[in-house]
């Protein structure tokens, strides 16, 4: 092979890299990879949007996470903020995206006996039910978040840099 | 560096969900319940010893609930649930079945029954050694007794005839027994209580128990006793039986809960009303 075709075929490795890279089928909630409790890897493969994360964490039908957890940013735009949780002000200063993916995924790696639900895991429930239908559900369950769910979620908490006077 | 930066994560967290950044959350409302101007209710006690470990005070529904919601209840003209007890007492002196009895044929009025409730469920004459919640003792008698069709657990005619009999107890302690025969019943209610159940892995503990006085979402988290029932929901305008209550509970965990009138649901019932023995029974109490 001649040097030129040896560069031709490298490049091409690498466009068939980043193209599985970005069409990445998402990571199996039974396959994740925790170390402690960390996520380092995107969950989809794609980066996450800020935007829709927001929707995310207020939304009712999506993470509820406004039922438990406060931001004060929000406390004019949305009402009823929960306390079961604390105050996620802060929160991308404090935390790294890893961490923050991992605490979304599966809070109980790093909070073994907390209330708050695994956004991110499909199996080994008690009489798990289908959504709120209370039919019987069959594991692996979709979880409650997408992958991608998760990715913009933690995008949209990593811009809660500040902690208001 | 990065086991430093966490642990000081977690202490900041710590220090922001008390600060102003958070909503305060509501604690239990400091009022006193007289109803009609003479009823003094018993809506917190010193936890008994049995449950001294896990709350200082005991305490009713109904100091987690709104002025407005609190209000209905001190006067039996404006409790819709009082209502409803009314209709049960229509149906008290209703002659139905082969029999051609009403119940007031064999148990006069429904004031012969006060005390009942605050031993509700028991395990009595009828029972045949089972637990029994006192829909089972009204279908009992309906069907053997009165030789008439069984109501459904959760039909309004059954909630109407639980009302009126709760009633008839309004004021007197919850005084359940947990021991002898009843340890197994308790034993099981306890394990279902802590239990995680669903897809969003929550036991009644999570809320009740270890958030009580929060808020979640709208919510004011209270201690989940059921000196209340049957209630009067302000959300459903309607009275709500102790296992309707419980099966949403479950529902809301993503979980598929035990049917209502089951025997689990019938032990947690009694574990249930055990944590709350010494409050006053409120039944029909007003709940959102
Ligand atoms: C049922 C209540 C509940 C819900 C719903 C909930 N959380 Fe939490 N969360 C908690 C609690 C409680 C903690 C504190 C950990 C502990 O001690 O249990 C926590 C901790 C966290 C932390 C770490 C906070 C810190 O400052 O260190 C993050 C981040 C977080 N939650 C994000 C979320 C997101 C995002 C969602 C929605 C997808 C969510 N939570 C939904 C209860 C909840
Ligand atoms: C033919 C007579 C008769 C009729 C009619 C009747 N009962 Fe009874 N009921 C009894 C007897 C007898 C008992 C058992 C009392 C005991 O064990 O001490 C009983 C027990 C009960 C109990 C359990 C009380 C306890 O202390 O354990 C309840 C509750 C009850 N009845 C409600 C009703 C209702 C409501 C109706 C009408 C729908 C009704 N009964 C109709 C005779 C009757
Ligand atoms: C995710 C949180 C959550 C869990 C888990 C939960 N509940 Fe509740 N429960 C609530 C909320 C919110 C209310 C309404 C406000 C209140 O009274 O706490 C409520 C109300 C109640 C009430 C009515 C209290 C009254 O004064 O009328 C009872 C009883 C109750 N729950 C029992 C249970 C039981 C039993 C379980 C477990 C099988 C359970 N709950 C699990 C959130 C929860």
């Amino acid at each position: 092979m001649k040097a030129s075709q040896k560069i031709l075929s490298l490049v091409a490795g690498m466009f068939a890299l980043g193209g599985t890279a970005l069409h990445a089928e998402p990571v199996h909630p039974d396959e994740v990879v925790y170390e402690d409790w960390l996520v380092t890897e995107s969950l989809s493969g794609e980066p996450g949007d800020a935007e829709r994360g927001y929707e995310v964490y207020t939304s009712r039908s999506q993470g509820n996470c406004i039922a438990c957890h406060s931001i004060t940013a929000l406390l004019e735009d949305v009402q009823w903020h929960g306390t079961v949780g604390p105050s996620l002000d802060g929160v991308g200063a404090r935390w790294e995206e890893a961490d923050l993916r991992g605490i979304v995924a599966n809070a109980k790696n790093l909070y073994p006996d907390t209330i708050m639900p695994a956004f991110y895991k499909s199996s080994g429930f008690i009489r798990p039910g289908q959504r709120f239908t209370m039919q019987p559900a069959e594991e692996p369950l979709e979880p409650i978040l997408s992958a991608q769910q998760i990715e913009d979620v933690v995008a949209y908490l990593l811009t809660l840099t500040e902690y208001p006077e | 560096m990065r086991g430093f930066a966490k642990g000081a994560g977690i202490v900041l967290a710590g220090v922001m969900a008390l600060g102003l950044g958070a909503p305060l959350a509501a604690q239990p409302i400091e009022d006193t319940l007289i109803v009609n101007e003479e009823l003094e209710m018993t809506t917190r006690i010193p936890a008994p010893e049995y449950m001294a470990e896990i709350f200082d005070e005991v305490i009713s529904g109904w100091h987690f609930r709104t002025g407005e919601t609190r209000d209905m209840q001190r006067d039996d003209f404006d409790n819709p649930g009082m209502l409803f007890a009314e209709q049960g007492r229509d149906a008290w002196n209703t002659v139905e079945g082969d029999a051609g009895h009403s119940c007031a044929s064999c148990h006069e009025g429904p004031e012969s029954l006060a005390g009942y409730w605050t031993q509700n469920p028991r395990i009595g004459g009828d029972s045949n050694g089972e637990l029994w919640a006192a829909e089972q003792y009204i279908n009992n008698c309906r069907e053997t007794r009165m030789e008439a069709e069984p109501w459904g657990w959760d039909s309004n005619q059954m909630k109407n005839m639980t009302a009126l009999i709760a009633s008839q107890s309004r004021g007197m302690p919850m005084n359940i027994t947990t021991d002898g025969e009843y340890a197994e019943h308790w034993e099981l209610g306890k394990e279902i209580y802590y239990t995680r159940y669903g897809q969003m892995q929550l036991a009644c503990a999570n809320c009740h128990e270890e958030n009580n006085g929060q808020m979640i979402r709208a919510d004011h988290l209270s201690q989940g006793h059921i000196n209340g029932f049957p209630t009067y929901r302000l959300r459903t305008a309607g009275l709500v039986s102790r296992h309707n209550r419980f099966r949403g509970c479950i529902r809301d965990t993503r979980g598929v809960p035990y049917g209502i009138g089951s025997p689990e649901f019938v032990a947690l019932e009694l574990y249930l009303a055990s944590r709350g023995n010494g409050l006053s029974v409120e039944g029909p109490a007003v709940r959102n």
